[in-house]
Order: C-alpha cells, then sequence, then structure tokens
C-alpha cells in the first residue's frame, strides 16, 4: 500500500482540548499529518483543572505538565510557546504567529480556549488585580501571598471558590465578594449552596453574597487597595482575584471571518463555517451551547480527530454533565438538573444537618434527570451513572437515596461498596477522561496492573478531577482480588487529612506553629481537639527540633507535669536508672524523699527501676529537689519518649555474657535520654542468647553473641504480644548506636502518632526498615545525624528545671483556697 | 448564702488550661479559653472522678485525663455517648479580675 503524502495541520492553542485532540488524531492516524503546535503560554501542555491544586500548595507546576516536550519531539510536533498566532489567511491557507513564523496548513485546529471575564469596574488595571486563568496568574497569587496580605476574591462560582481557598490554605485572610445570595448557583441548589458556605465559613473564609462590586479601589496609591461595593461595604485588600467566569477566546477566528456568536460556531463535526478548519474546547459554541468543564471537551477532541483522520461517522453530542469542587474535605457534587421544573418532575430529598448531609435526586417519568449533594458524594458516579444511562429507576426509587450499597443490598441481595461485578462494561467510569469499565478492566488484566497510581497512567482514569477513583479502586480489587490498602482515615474530626498528610504538609509548607498548620490545613476548629493537639506538637517538634517551641497545653497532664497521673489523682515518680544501675547516693535519696513526703508504696518496675507511687501533685517540685540533688534525673516514666534500656550483668559478671551489656545499655540510654517520640519507646540489652533483658520483646533489641551485636527490632510485650525481627548483625558498640540511633529517628519522622514501632514496622514492612537503616548507609549516617542534632535540644532534664520553681510553677499551686 | 468571691486575675490561668480553686465543698477547676473566657466547674470527672483541671482544654470543653471524657465548660455536661454531668459554678471577670459564686468565705488567698 502506497501511503499517502503527509497533509499539514496546524493547531492554534496548546491547551487541554487542543493537545487532547492531537492525542487522539495519532493514536487512530500517526502519520497522516505533520503537526506544528503554536501556544501563547511559555510552558508546554499543562492541565489547566489542577491550578487550584497547584495555588492550594497540593501540587507543584511541574505536578501538573501533561505533555512534556520531548513528548512533541518524540512525535514529531513542532511547537511554538510563548509565540501566539495573530493571523489567519484563509484564503492562502497560512497563519501568522507574534514572531512572524508563517506556517501553511491544510487543516487548521483553533483550540484558543477562554479568557477570563472582566466585568467593566474603575481600578480593573491596578497592579494586585489578577484573573485566576493561568500559571502566572498564580504566580502572582502566590506571591501576594508570600506576604501574608490580605485578598478579596470577586466571583463565588468554582473557580472563585478555588482561588479563595488557595489563598487560605497559603495563609492569607480571604474575603469572597458575590453577585448571588448563595454560592455556586449554577451547580448546586439554595440548600446545598448555604451548607458550603456554613462549612467554608468555619473553615475562616468571608462572605458577601448579595455583593455587588462597585469598583476597585486605590486610586491614590497605585495599587488595589479593596473593593468597594454597591451597598457602600468596603472590603480592604491587597490582592484582589476576579473570577466571575469565562468566556470564548474568539478574536482570531472573528478576524479570519468565521461565523462567531458567544463562540466560534461549530457543527456536529467540530467544523467550523469553513470547512478546512475545526475547533474544539472552551472558544467553540455548539448548538448554542458554551463549555467551561473538561468532560464534554474530551468528547468533542475524540469527535474533532477522528474528523481530521478522514473519518465521517462521528458526531458531537453535548453529554450530561456534572460538577465537583476541588476543595479537601469539602465534597460537593451535582449533575443534570438541579431541581424539579415542573410538576412532571419529583424531588427525593435527604437532609441530616447534624452530620452536614444533604442529598436531592430530581426524577422524571421513573428516571433520575437531577443530583446535588453536599457531604457526602460516595454514590455521585453512580447517580451519574443513572442519569447518563437514563435507566428505569422504580424498582429502587425507595430506597435510592440512602446510595448504591443500601439499595443493593436489598434488591439483589449483595451488600457493601460499589457493585462494580454487576456493571456493564461501557459503564462510563471516568467522566472526565471518558474510560470506561471495560478499558479499565482489560488494562489491569492486559497490563498486570496493581495499583492506583498504575491505572491512572495507563487508562487516564481518575487522573484528573479524581472523583472516580473510589470506584477504579473497586474495580482494581474485583479484578486482582486484593484488597488494596484503602486511602488512611483522617487523623480526628478537626481534618479529613490523614496523618501522613499532614506531616508532608508541615515539612511542604514549612508550618512551624501549631496555628500555622490549623489555618494552612483548613482545621475545623480554631482550637484542634484533645486527639490532634498533642499529635500537632510532636510533629512540630520533631519536624523543627531548634526551633518549634513546645506547647505544653496540648500534653497529656502525665508529659505537662512530668509524672504519671493515678486513678486517685496523685502522681508517681520514676527516676532515671541508667541501664538498670543505682547506688547508695542515689538509694538514701530514694529512702529519704519517701519518709519526708509520706509517699505510701515503693516498687520495682518491669523495666529495672524505682517507682514512688502517690505523691501529691503539689509536692512534686519538692520531691524532684530532693532526688536531683543526688543526682537523679527524670527517667520519663510517663512520656511518649524514651522509657528504660532494660540490661542484664553480661560480661562483667555472668558466666555466660559474651560482651558488657550493662555498660551498652548505659551507651544507648545516655544517647536517646529525653527524646520524644510517636508513642513510647523500650530498649533492652542482653548479655548472651540467653536473652536475661527479654530483648526480643523490644521496641530495639540488642543481643550481645561473640561475634558482636545483633540487633532487632519492632517487639512489643503490651498489650499485642511481638517478637522482634531482625535487622543486622554488627561487630562494634558504635555501630550498636549508629544503626539504633537512625532507626529511631527514622520511627519518630515517619510513624503516626500513638503507633509503637511494633505495628509501624508491620505496616511499612521489614524490607522497607532494612533498607533505609541496613542497605542505605549514607541515609543512615543522615538519620543518625538528625537525630543526634534534636537530642541538643531535648536532653534537658524536665524536673531540675521544675525543681528550681522558675519553669510553670502555676501547674504545682492552687490558684486560691477559699473558706 | 452564696457571695461573689475575688480568686485572682485572668492571667494566672494559662490560656486553654486551668487552675484549681479549694472551698470546703471541694476543688473547684477554673479553666480559661483561647478568647479568656472563664469557666469553672467542680474538679471531679462525673465518671470516675477524675481531676478536670488536669484535661486538654479546646474550644469550650475539657478532655478528662483519666478516661477521656469530654465535658462542656459551660453546662458541666458529658458529651454524648456519656452521660453524667459536673455542677458548673457561676463566674465573671470584671477588670481582669476573676470572680466566682461561692459560699461565704472566711479567707481568701492567691497562689
Amino acid at each position: 500500500m502506497n501511503a499517502l503524502p503527509r497533509q499539514k495541520l496546524v493547531v492554534i492553542g496548546n491547551g487541554m482540548a487542543g493537545m487532547r485532540t492531537v492525542e487522539e488524531l495519532l493514536a487512530i492516524a500517526p502519520a497522516r499529518y505533520d503537526i506544528t503546535v503554536f501556544g501563547a503560554e511559555p510552558h508546554p501542555n499543562y492541565n489547566r483543572i489542577m491550578l487550584s491544586s497547584v495555588l492550594a500548595g497540593e501540587k507543584q507546576v511541574d505536578d501538573i505538565v501533561i505533555n512534556p516536550r520531548a513528548w512533541y519531539a518524540e512525535n514529531g510536533i513542532t511547537l511554538h510557546t510563548g509565540d501566539p498566532v495573530v493571523a489567519i489567511d484563509r484564503a492562502a491557507k497560512t497563519v501568522t504567529s507574534a514572531n512572524g513564523v508563517v506556517v501553511p496548513y491544510d487543516k487548521l485546529l483553533l483550540s484558543t480556549g477562554s479568557k477570563p471575564l472582566m466585568p467593566p469596574l474603575p481600578g480593573l488595571d491596578l497592579p494586585g488585580v489578577v484573573a485566576f486563568r493561568d500559571i502566572a496568574d498564580v504566580e502572582k497569587m502566590l506571591d501576594a501571598a508570600e506576604a501574608k496580605q490580605r485578598a478579596v476574591v470577586i466571583g463565588g462560582g468554582l473557580l472563585g471558590l478555588e482561588a479563595a481557598w488557595g489563598l487560605k490554605r497559603r495563609g492569607m485572610p480571604v474575603a469572597l465578594v458575590h453577585l448571588m445570595p448563595t454560592l455556586m448557583e449554577r451547580q448546586l441548589d439554595v440548600e446545598a449552596g448555604g451548607l458550603l458556605q456554613k462549612d467554608l465559613t468555619e473553615r475562616g473564609l468571608h462572605f458577601f453574597t448579595s455583593g455587588q462590586t462597585e469598583e476597585i479601589m486605590g486610586a491614590e496609591t497605585g495599587r488595589a487597595q479593596g473593593v468597594k461595593l454597591t451597598d457602600g461595604r468596603e472590603i480592604p485588600a491587597d490582592l484582589v482575584v476576579v473570577a466571575i467566569g469565562i468566556r470564548p477566546n474568539v478574536d482570531l477566528a472573528k478576524a479570519a471571518g468565521l461565523d462567531i456568536n458567544r463562540g466560534i460556531e461549530v457543527g456536529d463535526d467540530m467544523a467550523t463555517s469553513d470547512p478546512a478548519i475545526y475547533s474544539v474546547g472552551e472558544c467553540v459554541e455548539h448548538r448554542g451551547q458554551i463549555f467551561g468543564l473538561v468532560a464534554p471537551i474530551w468528547e468533542q477532541a475524540k469527535v474533532c480527530a477522528s474528523r481530521l483522520a478522514g473519518r465521517d461517522d462521528a458526531h458531537y453530542e453535548t453529554p450530561p454533565l456534572s460538577t465537583r469542587l476541588k476543595i479537601t474535605g469539602i465534597d460537593v457534587f451535582s449533575a443534570g438538573q438541579l431541581a424539579a421544573q415542573d410538576e412532571a418532575d419529583e424531588e427525593l430529598v435527604y437532609r441530616d444537618s447534624a452530620r452536614g448531609i444533604y442529598k436531592k435526586l430530581v426524577i422524571r417519568a421513573d428516571k433520575v434527570v437531577g443530583a446535588v449533594m453536599y457531604g457526602d458524594v460516595a454514590d455521585g458516579s453512580w447517580y451519574f451513572q443513572l442519569i447518563r444511562e437514563k435507566a428505569d429507576v422504580a424498582a429502587i426509587r425507595d430506597r435510592m437515596i440512602f446510595g448504591q450499597a443500601y439499595a443493593d443490598t436489598t434488591c439483589k441481595g449483595h451488600a457493601g461498596g460499589v457493585n462494580v461485578a454487576a456493571t456493564s462494561d461501557d459503564a462510563q467510569v471516568c467522566g472526565c477522561n471518558g474510560v470506561s469499565k471495560g478499558a479499565i478492566v482489560k488494562a489491569i488484566t492486559e497490563k498486570g496492573l496493581t495499583s492506583l497510581d498504575e491505572v491512572k497512567l495507563h487508562t487516564k482514569a481518575s487522573a484528573s478531577c479524581g472523583q472516580c477513583a473510589s470506584v477504579v479502586q473497586a474495580i482494581l480489587t474485583h479484578v486482582t482480588g486484593e484488597v488494596v490498602d484503602a486511602k488512611a482515615a483522617g487523623m480526628c474530626g478537626c481534618t479529613d487529612l490523614s496523618h501522613d498528610e499532614v506531616r508532608r504538609e508541615i515539612l511542604h509548607q514549612g508550618l512551624k506553629t501549631q496555628d500555622a498548620v490549623r489555618q494552612a490545613l483548613g482545621w475545623r476548629h480554631a482550637d484542634g481537639c484533645a486527639k490532634c493537639r498533642p499529635a500537632l506538637n510532636y510533629y512540630l517538634l520533631c519536624a523543627w527540633p531548634s526551633e518549634y517551641v513546645d506547647d505544653y497545653q496540648s500534653r497529656f497532664i502525665n508529659e505537662r507535669a512530668h509524672a504519671n497521673i493515678q486513678k486517685d489523682g496523685t502522681y508517681s515518680v520514676i527516676p532515671r536508672m541508667w541501664g538498670g544501675l543505682t547506688n547508695p547516693t542515689e538509694l538514701r535519696a530514694i529512702a529519704d524523699v519517701v519518709d519526708k513526703f509520706k509517699i505510701p508504696t515503693v516498687k520495682v518496675t518491669g523495666g529495672q527501676r524505682l517507682d514512688l507511687l502517690g505523691v501529691r501533685k503539689e509536692d512534686l517540685p519538692g520531691v524532684w529537689a530532693v532526688l536531683g540533688k543526688a543526682g537523679l534525673v527524670s527517667g520519663h516514666g510517663y512520656a511518649k519518649g524514651l522509657r528504660t534500656v532494660k540490661t542484664c550483668v553480661g560480661s562483667e559478671w555472668c558466666r555466660f555474657g559474651t560482651q558488657d551489656s550493662t555498660g551498652l545499655g548505659v551507651k544507648l540510654e545516655k544517647l536517646m535520654w529525653g527524646s520524644w517520640t510517636p508513642h513510647k519507646v523500650k530498649l533492652a540489652v542482653s548479655g548472651c542468647p540467653r536473652n536475661c533483658a527479654e530483648a526480643t520483646i523490644k521496641d530495639m533489641g540488642v543481643v550481645c553473641v561473640e561475634a558482636g551485636y545483633d540487633i532487632s527490632v519492632g517487639g512489643n510485650g503490651g498489650i499485642e504480644l511481638r517478637g522482634t525481627d531482625h535487622l543486622v548483625r554488627v561487630t562494634s558498640e558504635e555501630e550498636v548506636l549508629e544503626y539504633c540511633g537512625a532507626f529511631m529517628q527514622i520511627y519518630r519522622e515517619e510513624a503516626r502518632y500513638l503507633e509503637r514501632t511494633a505495628p509501624w514496622v508491620e505496616r511499612v514492612g521489614m524490607d522497607y526498615i532494612t533498607k533505609r537503616v541496613v542497605e542505605d548507609a549514607e541515609g543512615r549516617r543522615a538519620a543518625f545525624a538528625r537525630f543526634v542534632f534534636s537530642q541538643n535540644y531535648a536532653q534537658i532534664d524536665p524536673w531540675a528545671e521544675r525543681a528550681s520553681g522558675e519553669v510553670d510553677a502555676h501547674e504545682f499551686k492552687t490558684l486560691a483556697e477559699v473558706g | 448564702m452564696q457571695d461573689w468571691i475575688k480568686i485572682g486575675r485572668v492571667e494566672d490561668i494559662p490560656r486553654l488550661g486551668a487552675r484549681t480553686v479549694q472551698t470546703d465543698k471541694g476543688d473547684i477547676a477554673v479553666f480559661r479559653t483561647r478568647d479568656d473566657e472563664i469557666f469553672a466547674l467542680f474538679n471531679r470527672c462525673p465518671h470516675k472522678g477524675g481531676p478536670l483541671s488536669e484535661g486538654i482544654v479546646t474550644g469550650k470543653v475539657v478532655v478528662c485525663p483519666l478516661h477521656s471524657w469530654t465535658i462542656d465548660l459551660e453546662t458541666g455536661e458529658a458529651t454524648a455517648p456519656d452521660e453524667g454531668c459536673t455542677r458548673p459554678v457561676d463566674s465573671k471577670v470584671v477588670d481582669g479580675l476573676v470572680w466566682l459564686k461561692l459560699e461565704s468565705a472566711k479567707k481568701v488567698a492567691h497562689g
């Protein structure tokens, strides 16, 4: 077969719609065209939908690039970035760019996108006023956020809310002005819009609804200074973001004489009034409709590519659309009709105001034609599927509002979750990218995919808005037959973020106080709660050992008072006995303090120390003063920190001892005392494999042997008995200290608060621990160095500080006595 | 009869913390919120008598240090699903000084 001579395709616009069309075209007719692409922005093709995630600090610009420059090169595409086309000569069939590049075409694709809608307001051209449209806008907003200035966002639709939330997460005070009485009125009904506003208000955004902007103030200073509303209200601001909407960018098409209404008019074949010129995306108008969401645009790209490939059977039809808000922790979903329009329509409503959940289905002739959901959107994609498939729902009508699992349980006798087995292969799972269940199943089986990320990579399902991720995950589980680790739950009722996500953000955003964390990450309660506060306090202390100021009100009483509270409200005091050793001076001091303060009980603990039980709180500083004179310091018997290092007598006394286990235990304890950790940590060193110190049920255990030291980790003698896993055998005490210190630091940095080493080791796996601590020598030394550094700030005896009367004195005194 | 009795300054109580006042009817815990609101409760958790003054204060609740019951600072009521109540004590702040409404006092001492 003779190859056809290649034709020339020029694409104006390097955005999502244009490049998606090119991708589709390359997939079905890779050799048909020589392709040239012009883009006005200096960047390669990126995912504009994710700009709000970049603004919110959840993604970097590099993360949202769809096709890097290498992709253009690999596919033989000539790319001109930062060089917009300024003229089309339809007679000569050429385009001319701003830089004077002239390229002839056989077929031309216009994907010039949209421009931000800018109302005719005085002050709009002042510095400090931006739109929310491209990477350059986001960079301007981030600069303002850096300086922690005040922001006003004009526009309470999707775009405006995402801009406002992104700036809020960056630490700016944000006010939002919206023309209508409720937010997102085109996607949400009044009820759901009200819930949304309530939630966002609780997260610290300020709203001016029914607010019409009269002018942007700042004439005198020459910079935007605030926004004035027609009712006289004035809102001060250093940054004003205008995000009221978009309008098709038709300038070039208009100048070329194409038919234009609101957008560039296209037929069902995506051709403009000139049959050599096609158009897709936000710049087009199809049957009176213009587009701002990505799902219909993917469909346009498919039809357009098919036409460009010379096929004539593809027709574009606007599909039903669904909307979701990309604000972490706020779940909003809507699709189709928002409300009953006449008597033929019925509404099913479920409202649980205590839990902030609202669901509404609009039904016409036993078919779902609309869904609005707030707070719980797990079933959004199911309702959306029912809408698209125009499914008859008469049989499940009485229970469908409770969700698919419930509807299925009662009607098909099977329980729980998304019923992926019963879903047909051509059911669309990912609305953004038009991926069917069948395509996902095929990719999983043919390519042997095992994770959600891989499925995303290979099929693009859930790679855009992520709304269908749980369904994709369910399909993966169904096909592979494995239960894949679900997302960890949020750390407490104040946030939906998991412990790991919070820790990542603390480092990533450089958050250094609890208030900064709660503000930047959108905590629901300004104070946090008794669950998250101790965790945040620990995470910040671990992340910034030299900078973070401990918040003692966020510590449980034991750590705040540096003694263990007992059932009657008295306290117990355990001084440190290094490696289990003591001497006459220490024992005398203990005896003296027991006499002096009439302490009722002295007990040997499981960790080879003496516990003085029944001390009254107000006596604690006095008890510590007596103990301190004999050189005794806090044993941290109350702490999420290093507790004991249990030892046997080893080679110094024992017939079988192979090494100086007592001496090594003391060295380990001197290295590690005072360190705060996710949960309590206990160590032991045994002098021989008889293991008298029970080292193999400790967080870290060392068993001395003739050839050196066996280090094992992850043991627990507590609630759930677990023997340690062997980590490594080393030959010197120095190595023991380095390996144990490194393990300790990695545990400190990566385990979740209140997670002991045993469950942590089981969760991440011994392979991982071995890789980090044993195989990666450089990483081990670096972790050890970080541990030693942080110990500079931790090894301060809290008892001596408080016995001096200069630290937390009020903690141990009553405020007043009355009567 | 009950009188308003001055027990100390607002700053004597740590923010998001508590101090205690000893009376012959039992200890009273006096709490201070983030916004410097002052609340007072008898210092016994309705569950097992835990000292509420030692709990973590957040918003307008305190979490008992013994078994993590959550007690409302305004009413002394335990939060569902737990049930029980510890007696609240009337308090007021005037010119930065904290007053409690208590049985007539023989003496007032500052700590």
